[in-house]
């Protein structure tokens, strides 16, 4: 895809801001304290990037998928987890209210969000509930003119600095398996809300992860959102957006594998000559670029289907998704492999990348799950 | 009240640099960038803009490609932009431009509280005089090299950087302010910037809307009206990589008495 005026400008501005902030001291610091840094969060927020794909009068920029995938792509390609800080807010944090919030809870909800105030998270993952999202056992029952909410979310990311969660429960015991599950906004606040100690994850360090626990939380009515029992749907909707998302940021890991492999065989020297020389690194290398491109395509075609509601997009999210994030991994393993020894070494980020991409496959739909929703779209 | 910049499109030096036969610049065949002083200039004036809600318009005189810059200018933050761009005005110099640009921003008018700001030189001719002549012609006073500016009224106190320390300059507006990189760091593109610059007022002054403006003589314009002519442009050698050594003992001496009685400095 050759890109507009508009979209190219908007690539600029996220490559500078990536290239010139994302310093490698940030980038050391967030993988060894995994402290979220607040400062680089509202420096983002200042620019607009928690606001991509939030609506002007939600004050957010309106702007549409394709921007955001080059956001996400280009944060990325620096540092993954800074990818992340931008991300939340206008896929899984911001997500669900944009889709299914009422008038009030946008103009109450949004505008702190877009302007990088308030975080915004989303919780559907339970231990006993993966893949399998309509296996969740938290349970929210109505109350007089409140539910009270009990359960457990676990591996939710944001959540130490979170001031509101999205999280699905159950308002209908008699329905089985995804029916009767109803979506809640919760503030992280409230009484009943607690934490879990913080995950030790193997990378995107510096954006903290955790379980959250619930235990006679007593929240008003006001806090559903989208029609009662129907929260699965949207949970579906929510996270067919957040695939493009992470398509975007296996595009940039995968770059960014590409560009340290194509560095490094230019200077690493082996037998006399420079290891791009012998054609075992320079296939490697052809066969990355090759896996770049194919991702960034199907990634800004995923974002400009979203972009004129085709009905195709689903599927394309999760071939995008599905490609990208496989195609992250690949490219961090040859790009390891090419730095030999010392992409071991995690002075060398080809180590970090490594790390940082084989969660692509995995978290908001694994690769199998995108399988799933790729063959179920052609076998129906 | 307004602040109007002026801004130059340079060809990315960090690249090579091509030249036509005749010995100007080959700008169409490089890459162009804003020139860096430039930036720091519109970042002074968005930082007026800011704390006194200044209208920010910026100047520039290019080919119609420059547009692209000024979208960028006004995703920053600027107003409103004017490109000074006819086939007259190819190929001028220092001399030539400032008369055109200073020709335009006079059309364009000047009030009592408005200041210009300049970047102190651009990167491709490195000559520091198109800010310094548009004052001239337009009899305004000038700092040149700003390394910090303060407003009081209608005062502006400057620190004019020289090589050994700075002066203290007080000027009352309008008049024209030179830049150099180390008054700020230039602010970002905005998202919504990069949405919105696009429907912004762009102005493109052609030849006609100078042409009978009392700075303009047609026969000092363009490359051939141009006094100053180009010998020769080429991409300097590169020079050999240095070598640093570290240490302030005995042993640090020793070793660079050792390397230049090697190569028979010493």
């Amino acid at each position: 895809m050759i890109l507009d005026k508009k979209h190219a400008l908007q690539q600029k501005l996220f490559r500078e801001f990536a290239e010139n902030e994302f310093t490698k001291e940030i980038q050391d610091e967030l993988d060894t304290t995994h402290e979220f840094n607040w400062d680089m969060h509202k420096k983002m927020a200042k620019y607009g990037f928690m606001g991509v794909k939030i609506p002007k009068e939600y004050g957010g920029t309106g702007s549409d998928h394709l921007t955001y995938a080059l956001m996400v792509e280009e944060l990325a390609r620096v540092d993954a987890v800074l990818a992340i800080y931008a991300n939340t807010s206008n896929s899984l944090g911001g997500g669900p209210i944009m889709l299914a919030g009422n008038e009030e809870q946008k103009k109450f909800y949004l505008p702190q969000v877009a302007s990088g105030e308030k975080i915004m998270v989303f919780g559907l993952t339970e231990p006993g509930a993966g893949s399998d999202a309509g296996g969740t056992t938290t349970t929210a029952i109505p109350d007089g003119d409140d539910y009270i909410i009990n359960g457990r979310k676990c591996f939710i990311s944001g959540a130490p600095m979170a001031d509101w969660i999205v999280i699905f429960a159950k308002t209908d015991l008699t329905k089985k398996g995804s029916k009767g599950i109803s979506m809640f906004v919760v503030d992280m606040h409230l009484p009943g809300v607690s934490l879990g100690a913080n995950e030790k994850k193997m990378g995107i360090n510096g954006y903290p992860t955790c379980d959250v626990v619930f235990e006679d939380v007593r929240v008003s009515k006001d806090c559903l959102v989208g029609p009662l029992n129907k929260g699965f749907q949207y949970a579906m909707k929510t996270l067919d957006g957040g695939r493009l998302g992470v398509a975007s940021m296996s595009t940039g890991i995968a770059q960014s594998c590409l560009d340290e492999a194509v560095k490094y065989a230019k200077e690493r020297k082996q037998f006399g000559r420079p290891i791009a020389d012998f054609q075992g690194v320079s296939f490697m290398i052809a066969e990355m670029a090759a896996d770049v491109e194919a991702a960034r395509q199907l990634t800004y075609h995923a974002a400009v289907l979203k972009d004129q509601n085709s009905p195709e997009a689903t599927k394309a999210c999760s071939i995008a998704k599905y490609f990208a994030a496989e195609a992250a991994n690949r490219c961090a393993y040859k790009a390891v492999q090419i730095h030999g020894g010392y992409g071991y070494i995690q002075e060398y980020k080809v180590e970090r990348l490594y790390r940082d991409a084989r969660i692509m496959s995995i978290f908001e739909g694994t690769s199998q799950v995108q399988q799933i929703v790729i063959s179920s779209s052609l076998l129906k | 009240m307004k602040i109007i910049v002026t801004v130059k499109q340079v060809p990315d030096t960090s690249g090579k640099v091509a030249v036509n036969p005749d010995g100007t610049l080959d700008r169409a065949s490089m890459q162009t960038i804003i020139n860096p002083d430039d930036l720091n200039a519109i970042e002074a004036a968005l930082t007026l803009k800011d704390e006194y809600g200044y209208k920010v318009v910026a100047f520039t005189m290019g080919p119609a490609p420059a547009e692209g810059m000024l979208r960028e200018l006004m995703a920053m933050g600027v107003d409103e932009t004017v490109l000074v761009s006819a086939r007259e005005f190819g190929g001028s110099d220092t001399y030539a431009t400032s008369q055109i640009l200073a020709a335009a921003i006079d059309t364009y008018g000047v009030d009592d509280d408005d200041i210009i700001f300049a970047g102190r030189q651009a990167i491709d001719g490195d000559t520091a005089q198109v800010g310094p002549q548009i004052a001239e012609k337009l009899h305004l006073p000038q700092v040149t090299y700003a390394g910090e500016i303060k407003k009081d009224g209608d005062t502006l106190t400057i620190n004019r950087m020289l090589e050994d320390g700075y002066m203290v300059i007080k000027v009352k507006t309008p008049c024209m302010i030179t830049c150099i990189k180390e008054l700020n760091t230039p602010r970002y593109m905005s998202v919504i910037g990069t949405e919105e610059c696009w429907d912004m007022p762009l102005t493109v002054m052609g030849y006609d809307a100078l042409k009978d403006h009392e700075l303009i003589d047609a026969t000092t314009i363009g490359l051939k009206g141009s006094p100053t002519n180009i010998y020769k442009s080429f991409t300097p050698p590169q020079k050999g990589v240095g070598m640093m050594l570290e240490g302030a003992g005995k042993e640090t001496t020793d070793k660079l008495a050792g390397i230049l009685a090697g190569k028979h400095i010493i």
